[in-house]
C-alpha cells in the first residue's frame, strides 16, 4: 500500500481522482478550471484601469485563487512527503528521441535541466523559453476561455462543442511545436 | 473559513497532478509524440468518468451543497476562438510542458523556474485583455 501510494500513480487511479474533484467544486457550487485566475491575478495587479476585460468582482474569485493555493500545497506534500524520487519513466523511445536533441539527464526529474535549470543565471535560452511558453499559453487560455481542465475535461464531458474544438486546437498547437519548432530549437 | 474547503480541492487537485507526472515537461512530449497512453489515460478517463457523473447529477437534478442549481461549463457557439485560442495555447504547452494547473504544482514541488512560465502567463493574459477587442471572437 504504501509503495502504490509512494510510486506514480497510474492513470486508472489519476482519471477517477480528477473526476471525484470535480464533482466535489461541482456540489460545493463551482466548477473545475485554474486559468481563469490568471485574469483574477493582472485585475488584482490594477489591470482595470488599461483594459475592462479586467474590470470583474475580486471577491467573487477569491476562492479561486484559495484553490490555486491548495494546488501548490498538493505540489508541496507530494514532492516531500508522497514520494521516494522524483524520476519518470518514459517510454525509451521518447528518451532516445530526446537524447538525439541533445537532452541530457532526461526522466531523471520531471523537468529538463536544458530549459528548467536556471542556476548560474546564464541559461537565456531557458529563460526565452519559459517565457514565451507562458505568454502563449496565458494568451491563447483567456482567448480559447479555457485550459486543459475547464475546456479538455469539463467542458468535453458536459458535451459542449466549442470545448472539443479547443481540444483539438490544443492537439494541433502541441504536434506543431514537438515535431516542427522544438527540433528547431533544439 | 467559508474557502477553507476550496483549500481542500486544490490539495487533492495538487497530489493528483503531481503523483500522475502530468506537470513533467517530458510526459507532454511524450504524449505529442503518441508513445505512451498514460496521458490519454489520465484526460480520458477523467473525460468519460465526469461525462457519466454529469449525466447523473443532471437526471437526479442534483443540487449543490446550498440547494442551488448547479452550474455546468457551458460555453458560447463559435469556431474561431476557440481554435485559435486553443492552437496558440497548445504551442506554449509543448514548449513549456505546462497548462495553468501544474504551473502552481511545480511552484509546490520546488521546480522554481516555472514562476517565468507565471509571469509569462499573466503577461499573455494582459495582452489578450488589450488585445481583445480587436481578436475576431
Amino acid at each position: 500500500m504504501t509503495d502504490f501510494i509512494m510510486n506514480p500513480w497510474p492513470w486508472y487511479v489519476a482519471g477517477p481522482l480528477i473526476t471525484m474533484v470535480m464533482f466535489l467544486q461541482l456540489y460545493l457550487g463551482k466548477k473545475l478550471g485554474v486559468s481563469s485566475n490568471f485574469q483574477t491575478m493582472c485585475s488584482a495587479a490594477g489591470a482595470h484601469r488599461i483594459a475592462d476585460y479586467f474590470r470583474i468582482d475580486l471577491k467573487a474569485k477569491i476562492w479561486g485563487i484559495v484553490f490555486i493555493i491548495g494546488i501548490i500545497l498538493g505540489g508541496f506534500i507530494s514532492a516531500r512527503y508522497l514520494s521516494y524520487d522524483h524520476r519518470v519513466e518514459l517510454n525509451p523511445k521518447t528518451e532516445t528521441a530526446l537524447s538525439q536533441l541533445g537532452f541530457e539527464q532526461v526522466g531523471t526529474s520531471h523537468v529538463p535541466p536544458e530549459i528548467y535549470d536556471l542556476r548560474g543565471g546564464k541559461n537565456f535560452k531557458g529563460i526565452a523559453i519559459l517565457l514565451i511558453g507562458g505568454i502563449l499559453v496565458g494568451f491563447g487560455a483567456r482567448y480559447a476561455n479555457g485550459c486543459t481542465s475547464g475546456h479538455a475535461i469539463s467542458g468535453t464531458a458536459n458535451l459542449q462543442i466549442p470545448s472539443f474544438i479547443a481540444l483539438a486546437g490544443f492537439f494541433i498547437g502541441g504536434l506543431v511545436m514537438v515535431y516542427f519548432i522544438l527540433p528547431l530549437i533544439f | 473559513m467559508k474557502y477553507l474547503k476550496f483549500l481542500f480541492t486544490g490539495v487533492l487537485f495538487g497530489i493528483v497532478l503531481a503523483k500522475s507526472e502530468v506537470f513533467s515537461w517530458y510526459r507532454i512530449y511524450e504524449m505529442f509524440r503518441f508513445q505512451s497512453f498514460h496521458m490519454y489515460g489520465v484526460m480520458g478517463s477523467a473525460m468519460l468518468l465526469s461525462m457519466l457523473m454529469i449525466w447523473w447529477l443532471k437526471k437526479r437534478k442534483q443540487k449543490t451543497v446550498y440547494g442551488t442549481e448547479i452550474s455546468f461549463n457551458e460555453y458560447k457557439k463559435g469556431i474561431i476562438p476557440y481554435l485559435m485560442g486553443g492552437i496558440i495555447y497548445g504551442l506554449g504547452w509543448g514548449l513549456s510542458g505546462a497548462c495553468p494547473g501544474p504551473i502552481y504544482v511545480m511552484i509546490g514541488y520546488g521546480y522554481f523556474a516555472i514562476i517565468i512560465v507565471l509571469f509569462g502567463a499573466l503577461l499573455g493574459t494582459l495582452l489578450y485583455g488589450i488585445l481583445r477587442s480587436k481578436l475576431p471572437h
